[in-house]
């Protein structure tokens, strides 16, 4: 029988949640890295066995983990992403952190990406042991003009994230920049072109700026060619390929809910499913539940409509905050929904979140979720 | 030379805080370092040669600069790595 594994990266280490495929029992092990930031840790669906972990301690330099066995032992790597060291006269940069992970395309089967902060794309072609920048897009001429300035970033740095791997085209790839906007590359990384049209960006002079926008988490469905999802910090969006202007979704959220959020999971099958998790967005941006009522919001035709799924979350008094990568789904029928707190809990739904329970409570500050199936 | 080194770095080190590293300078004292344990210098200095933010290295006491300072043999050299916060 399959295995469910869910790895949860942590303000202070990695811990590894796992079931078989009834998703009733669940053991835990962990932690790896304690005390380290573990802000992604990712299982490469092409071989169901290597691991990657983007981890940093507080005091120390950013670095890269693999594991081959499922997490039972880690290397680190050999290289990890490294700005060039500049000339002279050039902008001198160095990696804070690595904030996200992602393997690349079926066909390039060693490929793995890596987003870091400040915002730039790394990639490896030896399943992580050895990483290098990938240079259309970190030496590209317009990149600090598109990544803005220290007022544009979050409060743990500006980061690049949301990198996808067309599953129908290795050349096509997709990233978000915090703040900076979406952007796609037709050819593997050497050219790279602001996509963000029909994007709000309420903090911009120009309603129809190029680029400056702010996407949280931008998924490309895995299995339907072509139809892209992002929830930005102002708005849901849907786009339709080869259209290149974004559909506002969430403007068919209940008007006293609002479509700001971080994270967005698709349904591995079904193109017109999706979740969010609406977040506050008013006054000064608390980015808590709205009404300190935890609910997760999903929609079965594609953001026409929404359905408020928070059976079993707390009904009051629920004040927590879900990252951009803290929330995912995994590849059984019915979907597994799962996401993690700031506050250390993570939650699943085995019902595609008609329903909740928490899986685990008193763990570290939760940065990030990811569910993976291993035979 | 001696080197002193902080837990964080351990790792590296098969637990050993104090290891045994040569060079004539600061910056080849630290690449011998890393290739007795390979990875620990990208820990303490970034990319651009600069010594991270949260770590401090220091020669015979006195606080080092930036990696061309000049070493002798008799020298002890202690990387500390100090961060606050929960």
């Amino acid at each position: 029988m399959a295995r469910l594994l869910v790895l949860v990266g942590t303000r202070k280490g990695l811990f590894i949640l796992a079931c078989d495929a009834t998703r009733r029992a669940w053991s835990i092990e962990g932690p790896r890295f304690l005390g380290e930031i573990v802000n992604h840790a990712v299982l490469d669906p092409r071989d169901e066995r290597t691991m990657l972990a983007a981890v940093r301690a507080g005091h120390l330099g950013p670095t890269v983990y693999r594991s081959d066995d499922l997490g039972a032992t880690w290397e680190e790597a050999k290289a990890p992403p490294a700005f060039r060291k500049a000339g002279e006269g050039e902008r001198a940069e160095s990696v804070s952190h690595v904030f996200w992970l992602a393997p690349g395309h079926s066909s390039r089967p060693s490929r793995w990406y890596a987003g870091t902060s400040p915002p730039a794309l790394f990639a490896s072609d030896d399943a992580g042991r050895t990483w290098s920048g990938v240079a259309g897009f970190n030496d590209n001429p317009e990149r600090i003009k598109w990544c803005g300035g220290l007022q544009d970033a979050p409060p743990d740095g500006a980061t690049l994230h949301s990198i996808n791997a067309d599953p129908f085209d290795p050349a096509h790839l997709y990233v978000g920049i915090s703040s900076g906007g979406v952007f796609e590359s037709r050819d593997e990384g050497a050219t790279w072109t602001p996509l963000n049209k029909g994007v709000a960006a309420d903090f911009l002079p120009d309603p129809e700026a190029a680029y400056g926008h702010d996407p949280h988490c931008l998924r490309v469905h895995p299995a339907v060619r072509d139809v892209v999802y992002h929830q930005n910090h102002c708005g849901i969006y849907r786009l339709d390929r080869p259209a290149s202007r974004w559909e506002r979704i969430g403007d068919n959220m209940p008007k006293d809910v609002g479509d700001i959020g971080f994270p967005l999971a698709l349904h591995p099958r079904d193109p017109k499913s999706l979740w969010v998790f609406p977040m506050d967005g008013g006054t000064v941006w608390p980015r808590v539940p709205i009404g300190g009522k935890p609910a997760v919001y999903g929609s079965r035709d594609a953001g026409k409509s929404w359905k408020r799924l928070a059976r079993g979350l707390p009904p009051e008094q629920g004040w927590f905050t879900v990252k951009r990568q803290a929330m995912t789904r995994d590849l059984l029928d019915p979907v597994g929904l799962y996401f993690g707190t700031t506050g250390g809990e993570v939650w699943a739904s085995f019902d595609e979140g008609e329903s909740w329970a928490c899986l685990r409570a008193h763990l570290p500050h939760v940065y990030s979720v990811e569910a993976a199936t291993v035979a | 030379m001696k080197v002193v080194l902080p837990t964080p770095l351990a790792q590296y080190t098969a637990n050993r805080r104090e290891v045994e590293a040569h060079g004539a300078t600061l910056a080849e004292l630290l690449a011998d370092l890393d290739r007795r344990h390979p990875g620990i210098r990208f820990r303490v200095i970034d990319e651009q040669g600069a010594i991270r933010p949260h770590i401090k290295i220091f020669v015979n006491r006195a606080q080092a600069g930036g990696l061309a300072l000049r070493l002798a043999a008799s020298d002890e050299v202690l990387v500390v790595a100090a961060l606050s916060g929960g």
